[in-house]
């Protein structure tokens, strides 16, 4: 077949490999986004949904109860302010971890995402301490609704924390293999981290002043 | 014979006739070397965790359909109780003796069955059908199928969330149905859960808790997951306003599920923790229970749940509904063989519905005390909801109009739903006031009213979209007289099952009652409909059984049909026959010249129908019955004056 080798070679044509989903690494020009960018903001706003029932139901909860504790008489409020320094911190160190990384320097890169990985951890420090002085004082979730809502919402929050700190982890385990073969697709993934990194921030950010400082 | 031109096919030049020929080798080549390449794919990556979407789709699909079998043979030994309150099953011809060994002594002593069980059963057959069934098979079955396809897609945006999404789905089933077996046996508080009943409740409650959370996290990760492929993934050419509506009905319940369901993520931790760490979310001040003070701290809101739980339960009614509502739409469209009409109204009351979904959410909680302020809100938007599902029954039937109807199995169900789910809409107005729903709240009028929506709307959407995407999936094509059999039965005994409820409903029958409503005086005169009501359901799972025979037996004994069976306009039967697995979709991308529905059109002789993927003026118009994988490959040679 005369035509056979020219029609191989037509668009979007290719028995030969693995299929390869269009808009992976480079943005689709009338939406101008990828799909992972995308993917996270949906995420981010069904996330959005999440904390906003929580919040709702601490306001609903707080407002016709006839008494509820102030924050600032039961919750430590220099830790709190210290843990909200640590999660800006790592929010500044993400963004420049990304932006290192785009601009081809991979080795401090490295550097702002491990920095970004010890602000994490050392919020959960932070928070475990917090925890263990409410216990010992025996302050439980059952204790009552402050104390339930209290530990719900900074639970889900911690986990978050964790979540993120684990990506971070992988991101730099596999940094080096993934950015010499797939350099932009390595940056994508860790500005889509980022994104959510920033949630998790913009959560605390409400939190601290609804639970602490109210 | 037609003057030969000569058209250019990549880079080269050449004959019509030659393109024609060269470019069936070249799929012929393609797919030889697809076959090759498949057998290199490990079985449990093939078969097990797939990444493929149709592979996904065909999974979500079997295990959908074998659990829409199991919460309704619950609600047929339900059926029993009603029809024949506190006697043994014992007495059920055939499979009476097995029944009663299979429930065991400790959920129906002698075959009678216990309040405690019938609750079980009444609580897992609404959550089994809604999150197990019905949701999985509207969303993951057919959306995972044919969106990808219907878009000219290679496969969805992320097939590993994909496989994901039904290995998340997968264990929450079994975990739900496992609660069974754990002592006090499953959820019992309703499929609605509410507290404090559901807190106090036996350990399944928690399973069921434990299953959801999963449930949440599979639709989840399923509806980003569909977003981003719909907007991503489009095929050149394809517009948002060439979508097919089928696409659309998926794309605002992706939505829905994506913004809905995290709210009752929420309550559902709140709730794990009330029951296991002792707090007090939903827990009043003051509950006695079995003259016992209960111990918790209190100070929580039992109305909390139902706030949370209907946020998202309600848009959840339209998740049900708006893909049945896409099914429709496609099969109406090829089996009238004219455009829909209105199309654009058609997907603005699509997204219009999407959006007051969020906001009706308490007319289910009328008859909760929340003041008449707050009532008269959503009444009034309940009432405004109502006009877009108005608005695109309206526009299907008027599809109708002027039409040379083909009468094939999957019209047949269209056209069934039309009025069925006509009736469910219309009698859910008296609900959705607040003043009448004083009289017919919790009653059997509600089970008749969303039955009615859900079971020949929503089902008979989805056997219509069997039989119609079956040649596709398969390339056989399901029994036609088996299937005229299936639904001519189904539609009878259906009706035979919910008619009566709402005289049951209006007489002021209540609902979840272990005895039918047999102590009160107020059923007396309308009591003896029961009988009818069950031996209808039995009969509806007799009606069943052609089509679960036809279903196996045509997968390898059906007729062989060619790739574009129906004579379809949209994507998806551009690609061939039962696309191969983990090779993408089609042998060459398609590019769309128009939008989704252009059968009859004026002027165009060759066919009654113009795929989205042929150009403009064709060098080929398709052959009746030809296969579609050739309309693909002509999309590329351009034509050249």
């Amino acid at each position: 077949m005369t035509a056979h080798a020219d029609l191989h070679a037509l668009p979007g044509h290719d028995a030969h490999h693995e299929i390869e989903i269009p808009y992976t690494v480079h943005a689709r020009p009338d939406t101008g986004l990828y799909n992972g960018k995308l993917g996270i903001w949906l995420f981010l706003a069904s996330e959005v949904m999440l904390f906003g029932a929580l919040f709702s139901t601490l306001i609903l909860l707080r407002t016709s109860a006839p008494t509820w504790p102030r924050g600032w008489q039961e919750l430590n409020i220099p830790l709190a302010t210290l843990n909200t320094f640590i999660l800006i911190a790592s929010s500044v160190t993400v963004v420049l971890a990304w932006a290192n990384m785009r601009l081809g320097n991979l080795k401090k890169g490295k550097i702002f995402l491990f920095l970004t990985l010890c602000c994490g951890a050392g919020f959960m420090v932070i928070k475990s301490i917090e925890y263990g002085s409410k216990f010992a004082h025996h302050h439980y979730p059952s204790t009552n609704n402050f104390f339930a809502t209290y530990f719900v919402m900074t639970g889900l929050h911690g986990i978050h924390v964790l979540g993120g700190m684990v990506v971070f982890g992988y991101l730099l385990l596999t940094a080096d293999k993934w950015y010499a073969n797939h350099r932009d697709q390595f940056t994508n993934r860790v500005e889509v981290t980022g994104l959510y990194w920033h949630f998790v921030d913009l959560v605390w950010i409400f939190l601290f002043p609804t639970l602490y400082l109210l | 014979m037609p003057p030969k031109r000569q058209i250019r096919v990549g880079s080269q030049w050449m004959y019509a006739r030659d393109a024609q020929r060269a470019l069936e080798e070249a799929l012929r080549v393609a797919e030889a070397e697809r076959a090759e390449h498949e057998h290199q794919i490990p079985f449990i990556r093939k078969y097990v965790f797939s990444t493929d979407h149709k592979w996904i789709g065909i999974q979500y699909a079997i295990t959908a359909l074998t659990f829409l079998l199991l919460g309704f043979s619950m609600m047929l030994l339900m059926r029993f109780q009603l029809a024949f309150p506190g006697e043994s099953m014992a007495k059920i011809p055939v499979i009476g003796g097995m029944l009663v060994k299979l429930l065991g002594a400790s959920n129906a002593p002698g075959g009678v069955m216990l309040p405690e069980f019938y609750n079980q059963l009444g609580a897992m057959h609404g959550t089994v059908m809604v999150f197990l069934a019905i949701v999985p098979l509207a969303v993951g079955a057919f959306g995972n199928y044919v969106v990808p396809l219907q878009i000219g897609a290679p496969d969805m945006a992320f097939p590993k969330l994909n496989m994901m999404s039904y290995w998340c789905y997968l264990p929450g089933g079994f975990l739900m149905l496992s609660s069974f077996f754990f002592p006090g046996g499953s959820a019992n508080s309703g499929w609605t859960s509410y507290p404090p009943l559901s807190i106090i409740a036996t350990q399944g409650q928690t399973i069921w808790i434990l299953g959801m959370v999963l449930l949440i996290t599979s639709s989840l990760l399923g509806s980003v997951n569909f977003i981003v492929t719909i907007f991503q993934l489009r095929a050149k050419g394809l517009t948002f306003m060439r979508l097919p509506f089928f696409v659309w009905a998926q794309l605002v319940t992706s939505f829905l599920l994506l913004l809905a369901f995290p709210p009752l993520e929420a309550a559902a931790i709140l709730q794990l923790m009330d029951r296991v760490a002792g707090t007090s979310f939903f827990m009043p001040s003051g509950l006695v229970v079995s003259g016992t003070p209960l111990t918790n701290a209190g100070g929580g809101n039992p109305l909390l749940w139902q706030h949370l739980f209907w946020f998202l339960a309600h848009p959840e009614v339209y998740v049900l509904i708006l893909p049945g509502m896409g099914i429709i739409a496609e099969v109406i469209a090829n089996n009238t063989r004219k455009p829909l009409w209105g199309y654009k109204s058609l997907v603005g009351a699509g997204v219009f519905l999407g959006f007051m979904s969020f906001v009706v959410w308490a007319h289910h909680m009328f008859m909760t005390g929340m003041g008449t302020v707050i009532s008269a809100f959503f009444q009034t938007t309940t009432m405004i909801i109502s006009i877009p599902s108005v608005v695109i029954l309206t526009a299907l039937i008027i599809s109708l109009w002027g039409a040379s109807i083909r009468f094939t199995v999957p019209m047949l169900f269209a056209l069934a739903f039309l009025p069925m789910f006509g009736i469910g809409g219309l009698t859910g107005l008296p609900l959705g006031l607040a003043a009448s729903d004083i009289h017919l709240h919790d009653t059997y009028y509600v089970i008749a009213h969303f039955h009615y929506v859900v079971a020949p709307g929503t089902i008979f959407a989805m056997f219509a979209g069997i039989y119609y995407w079956f040649p596709k999936v398969t390339g056989r094509q399901m029994n036609e007289k088996l299937g005229k059999i299936h639904f001519w039965f189904s539609l009878l005994f259906i009706n035979g099952v919910f008619l009566p409820m709402f005289l049951q409903g209006l007489m002021g029958v209540s609902r979840r009652l272990y005895d039918g409503g047999a102590q009160y005086a107020h059923a007396k005169p309308i009591i003896h409909t029961n009988l009818l009501i069950s031996t209808s359901a039995w009969l509806l799972l007799a009606a069943q059984l052609p089509f679960i025979w036809n279903f196996f037996h045509s997968i390898f004994k059906g007729k062989r049909v060619g790739a574009n069976h129906w004579n379809a306009t949209t994507l998806e039967w551009a690609a061939t026959t039962s696309p191969p697995l983990g090779h993408g979709n089609f042998a060459v991308i398609p590019q769309v010249y128009r939008g989704p529905y252009e059968y009859s059109v004026p002027g165009y002789d060759a066919a009654d129908y113009l795929p989205q993927n042929v150009p403009d003026e064709p060098p080929h118009p398709p052959a009746e019955g030809e296969g579609g994988g050739m309309l693909a490959a002509t999309a590329v040679a351009q034509r050249e004056g």
